[in-house]
């Protein structure tokens, strides 16, 4: 039994999950952002932004020495190809973090265009989506990643609405524009966001199982 | 259409000791088979008993059925003589015999009583080309066999199988005693083979079976735990012991 390897295959694990606070408090911050108008975390924000570029380059670097050096299979290829790939999925949350704050800052420059309903009902979907994703991650929980991919469709809805609304405000008054334009790529950033915890849900199911139920190949409610 | 080799519920005993437990097992199409397992699984057993090596050992005891092209190899229908033309054996260490290298790969001809001294010539010559021998070799036909590299005594080995044309190649672990250069020649020459030959490998080295067999089988103390594409064996095996054994988790 290989114990050094498995013992790398930990620190690894922890080092991705180290890498995954860090971007959870990057959504917090986003939300709070957004929905508590306080932009004064930016500076946290982009100071986390450039921990997670750098932990994305090191954790994959350990991920390709792994492979080299120990030629893993089975469940062990598959746990280290899972990591590389969220490796990639988190540095996109965070970018999406940081762009969100700056939207939310051109927003609170003008008057609030809308009271928020759907924005905030959405965000609170996408950063539970998030935080489980990762959780499923951290104990393998197939159900738990299955039911991350039934919920993305809600959110596709929320932005739909959201979208709408913006548009039928711009067009009844627009000197609006540009904050309601700010607002759309703010739920777009959103729903981007629950699109990465999906797909972070699909390397679980992946890693756990060997199934890949990418671009429904499989039914995920199998 | 029967499959090449077709294995059925086979038993083995040595003796007391049960060496097979109801292994299944097929061999078809243009496919590398390679078995793994740990030492004392019964794959070098399992084998064996494609071209009936244990017959050598006393007090073997074989149940079940081993079908060369739906022929029960154990019935008296095949002649061992015949059985082991069609079906040839590779082994861990080069046993070339002591004689000249063209005298090596002839060998198979010459029992057979076969005259024709230019068809022999072709055949030798075709043989070593084959086994990627023949540019290094063709001015040392007449050298001893014994003088050869290890590797190059392991690929004349092969050579002389081919002169007889048989249709199934088996290997137990062929590579065991060759540095990497000279297991990837013989790696390159098994593919290169399996368009012609139905190849069984016995490997020790699981990176070998991962690169050349197309077809896997993981034993664990005499039983078959499981068959299937190696592909899928290496990346999402069925089987808990398999997942262990492929990880290093075994032992």
């Amino acid at each position: 039994m290989d114990r050094h390897f498995f013992d790398e295959l930990n620190s690894l694990k922890q080092e991705l999950l180290n890498m995954g606070s860090l971007v959870e408090e990057m959504v917090s911050i986003a939300v709070r952002a957004l929905v508590e108008h306080d932009v004064n975390l930016l500076e946290t924000i982009r100071q986390n932004e450039a921990r997670v570029n750098r932990l994305q380059v090191d954790i994959d670097e350990y991920c390709l020495k792994l492979i080299a050096l120990h030629q893993p299979a089975a469940s062990d290829l598959r746990f280290l190809l899972g990591i590389s790939k969220i490796n990639a999925e988190l540095e996109r949350v965070g970018d999406h973090t940081v762009n969100i704050c700056k939207g939310i800052s051109v927003v609170l420059e003008k008057e609030q265009v809308k009271p928020f309903i759907d924005m905030p009902k959405m965000v609170e979907i996408v950063s539970s989506m998030f935080k489980e994703s990762l959780h499923a991650f951290v104990i393998l929980d197939v159900d738990k990643a299955r039911m991350i991919l039934l919920r993305d469709d809600q959110v596709d809805q929320l932005r739909y609405k959201i979208i709408q609304e913006l548009i039928e405000l711009m067009k009844k008054e627009p000197e609006k524009v540009e904050t309601a334009v700010s607002l759309i790529l703010t739920a777009n950033s959103f729903e981007k966001i629950a699109d990465h915890a999906t797909n972070i849900a699909e390397v679980v199911i992946f890693v756990a199982q060997g199934k890949d139920v990418r671009h429904h190949f499989e039914d995920p409610l199998l | 259409m029967p499959k090449k080799i077709e294995i059925k519920n086979l038993d083995l005993f040595y003796g007391q000791f049960q060496a097979l437990k109801s292994v299944n097992m097929a061999v078809d199409g243009n496919n590398i088979v390679g078995l793994i397992g740990p030492s004392g699984c019964g794959k070098s057993t399992l084998l064996r008993s494609i071209n009936r090596m244990n017959d050598l050992i006393e007090g073997v005891k074989i149940r079940g059925q081993v079908l060369l092209e739906g022929i029960d190899i154990y019935s008296s229908k095949l002649e061992i003589y015949e059985l082991r033309k069609r079906i040839g054996m590779v082994f861990q260490r080069p046993n070339p015999f002591p004689l000249s290298v063209y005298d090596n790969v002839s060998f198979g001809l010459r029992v057979e009583k076969f005259k024709d001294k230019k068809k022999t010539a072709a055949i030798v010559e075709k043989s070593l080309k084959a086994a990627w021998l023949w540019d290094e070799l063709k001015d040392k036909l007449h050298k001893s066999a014994l003088s050869l590299p290890l590797y190059q005594q392991q690929r004349l080995c092969i050579a002389r199988l081919l002169a007889v044309e048989p249709e199934v190649i088996l290997m137990d672990e062929p590579c065991s005693a060759l540095d990497p250069i000279a297991t990837m020649k013989i790696e390159e020459l098994m593919l290169d083979l399996k368009k012609d030959y139905h190849i069984v490998i016995v490997t020790h080295n699981m990176q070998q079976a991962s690169r050349v067999s197309d077809v896997c089988g993981y034993m664990l103390l005499g039983e078959m735990v499981e068959f299937g594409r190696t592909a899928d064996i290496f990346t999402n095996p069925k089987d808990k012991r398999t997942q262990d054994y492929i990880t290093g988790r075994y032992g």
